[in-house]
């Protein structure tokens, strides 16, 4: 049993970092910021989930589990919102999200053709 | 660097980086209440603050050089005048051999909770704790005189001034379901810290941060109706005159001020509800002033806005 | 298997990792909410760094300020986007 519950937790660390990196690569990379938050908040969420999931497992019945569930309660809930208004409010100042048709007219005229 | 804002941010992530270190020196109560203080309710009044000035500084013409001398030959001083103290965390250090090991190894029998930072903080040494509340309370006082607002125009201005942020829907959902589990927390941790980090700063600090998350979101006119001004201001007040009452208790009832021994028919029960008392009071103050420096402020900005 | 310390610290590694990249993106943001969306996710990041630390050191007491930190982070977030949307003229704009 323990064994069992070792292993599911270091499965779901690790997958949770690795969601965690890719986050970060997403925020280094993408070319505009919508795309960037898209990247930040999912896997935020996503990475947060497993991480503190697997600690949860290493933990035990008692007050250190019911903190772990507060503290993704509250991560979950927060940082999507937070991102959400982010975004809003680059929206409503004037952020244009970046289109296709910004770098490339051709590709959309050959592609109009029927 | 003449951004207000960016020095503001900088100054947050300042205290952030302080707290880091303070975990990384064992010492979590600290820790606590420079996260939360420093980082949190900081950043929170200076931008409250920033709207109501220009947002870049504008360039002095003075140039102090010689007052930055004299900062600098008395630091130089100072440092050379520590350089001949005992190394960091030394263990035959003067302040390690008297006060530090009877504290750490009579706490328990004398005032029995676990947390010696509290016991410290709130028996051993609560005539200090006495004075950083006054501390606390003067600076509200301060902030008080300096920004007064008219009856007239929080009357006029209760009926007219719409939420800042109206229009986002989420987030005031959101944040009105996690009041409640924010001002539970703070409660939590004001009477937890008798056992973990914790105390009445820190919960203070935490309370005044949900209602300002509040206020925020829905608007001061909102949060008039639950949280009246007037009654904030005189809760100020209260928190320190439940903590020096206490003192006073003890002296009524025959011991010295602050000596909690003489609360209750045994001494260790006596510091248990005195400590409990006291924490209380510092946690209603320190909620209190942040609470109504927000509400200053933002009763300005409404004035501003509405040109009375 | 023993994981033991290992199991925490390579969370712990690849989330410091994670954090210097949010940093860095927050220096180089060509704009304002670039910066203040690196600054949540280095919040958030710095709340599971915390808990994860939490556990390698044995003492579950650093769970607390996890708790507040990530209570400050949301609501700086907040502050800081009704400091940017809503100045006092925009507003006034807004109402008339």
């Amino acid at each position: 049993m323990e064994l069992l519950l070792d292993i599911v937790s270091w499965i779901l660390l690790i997958s949770g970092s690795f969601f965690a990196l890719t986050g970060a690569l997403g925020l280094l990379r993408f070319p505009d910021f919508f795309t960037r938050t898209h990247a930040a908040s999912v896997t935020d969420t996503a990475g947060a989930g497993l991480i503190l999931t697997g600690l949860m497992l290493q933990a035990g019945w008692g007050l250190v589990l019911a903190k772990l569930l507060l503290i993704l309660l509250f991560s979950l809930l927060a940082s999507t919102t937070a991102c959400h208004a982010m975004a809003k409010a680059a929206l409503k100042s004037g952020l244009k999200p970046q289109t296709v048709n910004d770098n490339s007219n051709s590709e959309k005229e050959t592609s109009s053709k029927p | 660097m003449s951004d207000l804002f960016a020095v503001v941010m900088l100054s947050g992530i300042y205290s952030l980086l302080s707290a880091s270190l303070f975990l990384d020196l064992d010492a979590v109560d600290v820790a606590f209440t420079e996260a939360s203080v420093g980082a949190g309710i900081s950043t929170l009044l200076f931008l409250a603050t920033l709207k109501l000035v220009p947002r870049y500084e504008k360039k002095s013409r003075y140039k102090p050089t010689l007052a930055l001398g004299v900062v600098i030959a008395t630091g130089a001083l100072l440092i050379y005048g520590t350089l001949d103290m005992p190394h960091f965390g030394e263990a035959d250090a003067p302040v390690h051999q008297h006060v530090a090991p009877r504290y750490l190894n009579d706490s328990m029998n004398e005032v029995g909770i676990p947390n010696v930072v509290t016991s410290i903080l709130a028996s051993y040494r609560g005539y200090d704790t006495l004075g950083e509340t006054l501390v606390i309370f003067t600076a509200g006082i301060g902030v008080l005189s300096l920004l007064m607002v008219s009856r007239r125009t929080k009357e006029k201005a209760l009926q007219k001034v719409p939420a800042d942020m109206q229009n986002q829907i989420i987030l005031r959902v959101v944040a009105k379901m996690m009041l409640p589990l924010i001002l539970i927390f703070a409660l939590y941790v004001q009477f937890h810290g008798d056992y973990g980090p914790g105390g009445g700063f820190q919960a203070g600090v935490i309370f005044a941060a949900g209602i300002i998350l509040y206020t925020m979101l829905f608007g001061l006119s909102l949060t008039q109706k639950v949280i009246k001004t007037e009654v904030v201001e005189r809760l100020t007040a209260f928190g320190v005159l439940l903590y020096a009452g206490v003192g006073i208790a003890c002296m009524l009832l025959g011991g010295n001020f602050l000596d909690y021994n003489v609360l209750r028919h045994d001494p260790v029960h006596g510091q248990h509800l005195g400590i409990l008392l006291v924490e209380l009071g510092v946690g209603i103050t320190v909620a209190a002033v942040m609470i109504t420096l927000f509400f200053k402020f933002t009763w300005r900005t409404v004035k501003h806005k509405y040109n009375q | 298997m023993q994981g033991g310390a290992l199991m925490y610290i390579i969370p712990a590694v690849i989330l410091l990792i994670v954090m210097g990249i949010a940093l860095f993106r927050a220096f180089m943001g060509p704009t304002l909410y670039d910066r203040i969306l690196a600054v949540n996710t280095f919040g958030t990041k710095t709340v599971l760094f915390i808990a994860v630390i939490d556990f390698l050191s044995g003492r579950a007491a650093f769970l607390d300020i996890a708790i507040v930190y990530a209570l400050i982070n949301f609501i700086s977030v907040i502050g800081i986007l009704r400091f940017f949307e809503y100045s006092s003229k925009t507003a006034l704009e807004e109402e008339n």
